[in-house]
């Protein structure tokens, strides 16, 4: 559309009057050129407002209206109300009225009749004619008014209304006891109720307290209260008093929680904290089953042990059964013992063999001392007989052996010199092997050897053989038995062992020494 | 249910002995004496005129008959047929008889009520009882039969006298705090006497049985005030029933009101139950035919079966527009009946004539109501039993209990028919042409109507059972 054509239209347009819609319509075509007619607007929007206010007017006009009306419809009860009165009023005259009228017309009639009677003297006797008299009917004689009798009937009189008093007593004490029960009860229901709360010290620190001073009230309360069972009425009104608290405690934390309740649905769900109420249902749901099972369990162990002890068994069984929780222990008991005996004999066997062989080994000790003995004679007759031979010898030992002939001259001198063996002893380990070949040669020399294995093999035997301590003396001799016969055995070092016969009793003591 | 045969009356004057084995009965100046089980005649006796009221006495040993015209009373007895004895008035006139508790003394309440005599049949003594009040309850004896209360008027004002039934004695005289007394009734322990004053003033008193002043109670002024007043079986309720409709209840503790009990005549609520009378086999248009003459229609009418149907709600009661420029409008709570195991109160409201409210006792909430078609009578609950029959007047006698309710017809024949109406009587159903008597005198000194053993209903059904049992 052109703006020409627009503003022809809306030239048209002015003359009608506007609807709101129109000119919003219009509004939106508000352009430079369409100035003057937006003016023309403006002054229309001046008429819709004017417009509304007049609406607005209008309806509270209606609304005064509506009050007037009320107002109007009050008063005519009102009225009606005055008539009603009115009414009753009436009413009520005519009823006096009908009364009176009765009244007078009796009024008459008495009138009338004593004036009769007065008149009318010789009347008919006015008697009762009877047969004869009949008796009493509880039997009795009749009994003349007295006194007596008059207080007589006071009495009874009395004692009937004091009987229904007292029954009547009876009943309201019987209800109020029960009604103190129902209260007292539902007191400490609610005290249980909210003393859990107690965790909660931020909100709930009022409560709690107010809890706890109660509950300790309370505790005093109970006991005091039994004993004053009675209708005291300061006892009832403590009663009354700490129910009212309770109850008001009790109702603030329903409200609170009723509050929290519609927070969280004002606030949509908060995953974190909140879970489905499906969710929990259905999880206390699982937890009360497991429950369930578990104290079905415990329930058919329990009965399971119960017929066990409950049970009258036979001696076997009871023998057998005696003591059967430690059984296992037991066995173990038993099989460790018979381990640790058969142990013992082991070494009680391992002991007496080694006596033995101790005491082969002191037999053969001085065999070959007195072997030794005798070939030294020998030698030492042959040495003096061919010197530069044996000094040949010497040195054929000493060429051989390597090392070991600086020893073999150290232990030819060994005697003098009996402290250094020691430690020679301990750096010899390596080289004792070597010595086995040159044993039958160099018996001497090999006495540091034996020494040091002596003392090797003694320190270790005192390490495994724990209980006794003698043993040393007769692992001396066990090695140099060993170092006689030869014979293998696990430790490497009994090759070295070579006996000396001479320097036992050295060795004794310098093993004693050692170890 | 059994219907015996028909035996014509007079006056509605028959009565059940107290020990339930004889019925009384009268045609005009002879005394009938029945066996109740077999309604044969045991004896017959015969008065000096017609006979106005008969009382038994309390151990079914004597009956009285009273003649008011002439100011005799025939005391007969059963043992002895040959036994008379006969009062005389004489000038002094006679109002209204009534045997003492004891069976032993007539108390004659002369003309205008001058005084009330004592007469013994035991011995030669007489004695006078002064200003009685003329009100429509003025004598009551406490149910074990010890004392009398009696109103009386002096001087404008109005007093009690307590007296031992045994002696004579007066035991209590004193003033009672009311304007124009109309009623006073002992409540059943005999501890406590109820006192009401006139409908202008609502007023209710207690006094205990020496005399004092225990409570007063008033629920409003200016309207008119109470109509009928009640006591439960036990005393632990005092029923009041006023012209505002309403029947509010006090208790024997405090004698404050505990609850108020309303008639609406719109009832919304779904817990109550509402049974409706209602005709089996309505009629066509009968009574728009021209040839249908105003008998044969009455008779039909009688004649019809009616049943009883549950109505829902909300249901709307026939009311009826009392006159509101006459005296004792027909509006307010005229008659209230405690069933005796003290769970019922029966109410009839007379504004709403056609219903019968019964009240749960032990909610203190409506529990029941019967719509009849016709204005009900009267109602009477059976002493040993829960169960109320209802009297409308017309051919039918309706029963209710906590288990239904059932409408049953009673066969009649034709003239007593249309005239007669029904009244329900426990163990028995009268047909007589007279209303129960409306002189107050007489139905005060008339006493308890049932029977201690409940004979059975001895009327044969020959109508069906309703709906709802």
């Amino acid at each position: 559309m052109s703006p020409s054509s627009l503003y022809s239209h809306h030239v048209l347009c002015s003359s009608i009057p506007l609807s709101k819609n129109v000119q919003s319509f219009f509004s939106a075509f508000c352009t430079e050129e369409n100035i003057e007619q937006s003016i023309s607007y403006l002054d229309q929007e001046q008429l819709e407002s004017s417009r509304r206010e007049m609406i607005g007017l209008q309806e509270r006009d209606r609304q005064l209206q509506c009050k007037n009306r009320n107002l109007h419809q009050l008063l005519k009860n009102e009225k009606d109300e005055v008539q009603k009165l009115q009414n009753i009023i009436a009413s009520r005259a005519t009823q006096y009225n009908h009364d009176m009228k009765r009244k007078e017309r009796e009024y008459n009639k008495l009138k009338e009749r004593l004036h009769q009677l007065v008149m009318n003297k010789k009347d008919r006797k006015i008697a009762m004619d009877v047969l004869n008299y009949v008796g009493r009917a509880d039997g009795k004689r009749g009994s003349w008014r007295t006194g007596k009798t008059e207080a007589r009937n006071e009495d009874e009189m009395y004692k009937i209304l004091l009987n229904d008093y007292e029954y009547r007593q009876k009943q309201i004490l019987m209800e109020n006891a029960e009604l103190k029960k129902v209260l007292q009860q539902m007191k400490k229901e609610m005290i249980s109720l909210l003393s859990p709360q107690k965790q909660k010290p931020r909100e709930r620190a009022d409560d709690s307290t107010t809890v706890l001073s109660d509950v300790e009230d309370d505790a005093g309360e109970v006991s005091r209260e039994s004993v004053w069972d009675l209708s005291c009425a300061a006892v009832r009104e403590q009663l009354t008093n700490s129910i009212r608290t309770q109850w008001r405690i009790l109702k603030s934390h329903v409200e609170k929680l009723d509050n929290q309740v519609s927070k969280v649905h004002l606030d949509g769900f908060n995953e974190d904290d909140v879970i489905s109420r499906q969710d929990h249902e259905q999880e206390t749901e699982k937890l009360e089953l497991e429950i369930q099972q578990c104290k079905e369990m415990i329930k058919t162990q329990q009965q399971l042990l119960q017929q066990q002890l409950t049970t009258a068994s036979d001696d076997d069984t009871t023998s057998l059964l005696r003591d059967c929780y430690l059984l296992e222990e037991k066995e173990r008991l038993k099989e460790e013992w018979s381990l640790f005996k058969e142990q013992k004999k082991n070494f009680e066997r391992e002991r007496r063999s080694f006596t033995e062989a101790a005491i082969r080994l002191g037999l053969e000790r001085k065999a070959f001392e007195e072997e030794r003995a005798s070939w030294l004679k020998q030698q030492f007759l042959n040495m003096t007989t061919f010197d530069p031979q044996n000094s040949e010898n010497v040195k054929l030992f000493s060429a051989f052996s390597g090392t070991d002939s600086d020893r073999d001259t150290l232990t030819v001198h060994s005697r003098p010199r009996q402290r250094q063996p020691h430690s020679v002893c301990r750096r010899s380990p390596v080289s004792t092997s070597k010595l086995t070949k040159s044993l039958p040669t160099s018996p001497a020399s090999d006495f540091g050897q034996t020494r040091s294995c002596a003392s090797e093999h003694s320190s270790s035997n005192a390490l495994n053989i724990t209980h006794e301590e003698a043993k040393p003396n007769q692992v001396g001799r066990e090695c140099l038995s060993q170092s006689r016969s030869l014979v293998p055995r696990p430790g490497s070092q009994e090759g070295c062992y070579n006996g000396c016969p001479l320097t036992c009793t050295n060795s004794h003591v310098e093993e004693d020494n050692l170890l | 249910m059994n219907f015996s045969e028909v035996f014509k009356l007079s006056g509605l004057l028959s009565k059940f002995s107290p020990d339930g084995k004889y019925l009384a009965s009268c045609v005009q100046y002879r005394l009938a004496v029945r066996e109740v089980s077999t309604l044969q005649i045991l004896q017959l006796y015969t008065c000096l005129d017609q006979i106005q009221h008969i009382e038994w006495s309390a151990d079914s040993l004597f009956i009285l008959c009273a003649m008011y015209k002439r100011g005799l009373v025939q005391v007969w007895s059963l043992e002895q047929p040959d036994w008379h004895c006969k009062i005389d008035e004489g000038s002094a006139g006679l109002v209204a008889s009534c045997w003492s508790p004891d069976g032993r003394h007539i108390l004659n309440t002369t003309e205008f009520h001058l005084r009330i005599t004592v007469w013994s049949l035991c011995t030669k003594s007489v004695s006078y009882i002064k200003y009685p009040k003329a009100c429509q309850q003025g004598i009551t004896f406490t149910r074990d039969g010890r004392y009398m209360a009696l109103a009386e008027r002096r001087d404008c004002k109005d007093y009690i006298s307590v007296f031992v039934c045994s002696d004579w004695q007066l035991l209590r005289h004193f003033e009672a705090d009311t304007q124009d007394l109309v009623g006073i009734e002992w409540a059943p322990n005999g501890c406590v006497l109820a006192v009401w004053d006139t409908c202008l003033e609502y007023k209710i008193l207690l006094y205990s049985l020496d005399g004092r002043l225990l409570a007063s109670y008033c629920a409003y002024e200016w309207s008119l005030g109470v109509k009928s007043v009640a006591w439960s079986p036990s005393s632990q309720f005092l029923a009041v029933g006023s012209y505002d409709g309403k029947v509010r209840i006090l208790n024997h503790v405090t004698w404050k009101m505990i609850t108020e009990l309303a008639h609406p005549t719109t009832i919304n609520n779904p817990k109550i139950i509402v049974y409706k009378e209602a005709e089996k086999n309505p009629k066509l248009g009968l009574g728009a035919l021209p040839f249908a003459a105003p008998r044969a229609a009455a008779r039909s009418l009688s004649t019809t079966e009616t049943k009883y149907e549950v109505a829902s709600m909300p249901v709307s009661l026939q009311t009826l527009k009392p006159v509101t420029d006459r005296a004792n409008p027909r509006i307010g709570v005229g008659t209230m009946a405690f069933s005796p195991d003290n769970y019922f109160l029966a109410t009839r409201n007379d504004n709403i004539p056609n219903a019968v409210w019964i009240w749960d006792v032990q909610k203190l909430r409506l529990f029941v109501v019967l719509e009849q078609l016709a204005p009900v009578r009267t109602f009477q609950w059976d002493p040993q039993q829960t169960r109320l029959a209802i009297g409308t007047g017309g051919g039918h006698v309706y029963l209710w209990s906590p288990a239904g309710c059932m409408s049953v017809q009673v066969p009649v024949e034709g003239e007593l028919a249309q005239t007669g109406q029904l009244w329900a009587h426990w163990a028995c159903l009268i047909l007589g042409p007279h209303w129960p008597p409306t002189d107050p005198q007489a139905r005060a000194a008339q006493g308890p109507q049932w029977l201690s053993d409940p004979v059975s209903l001895q009327v044969i059904s020959t109508c069906s059972p309703c709906a709802g049992i």
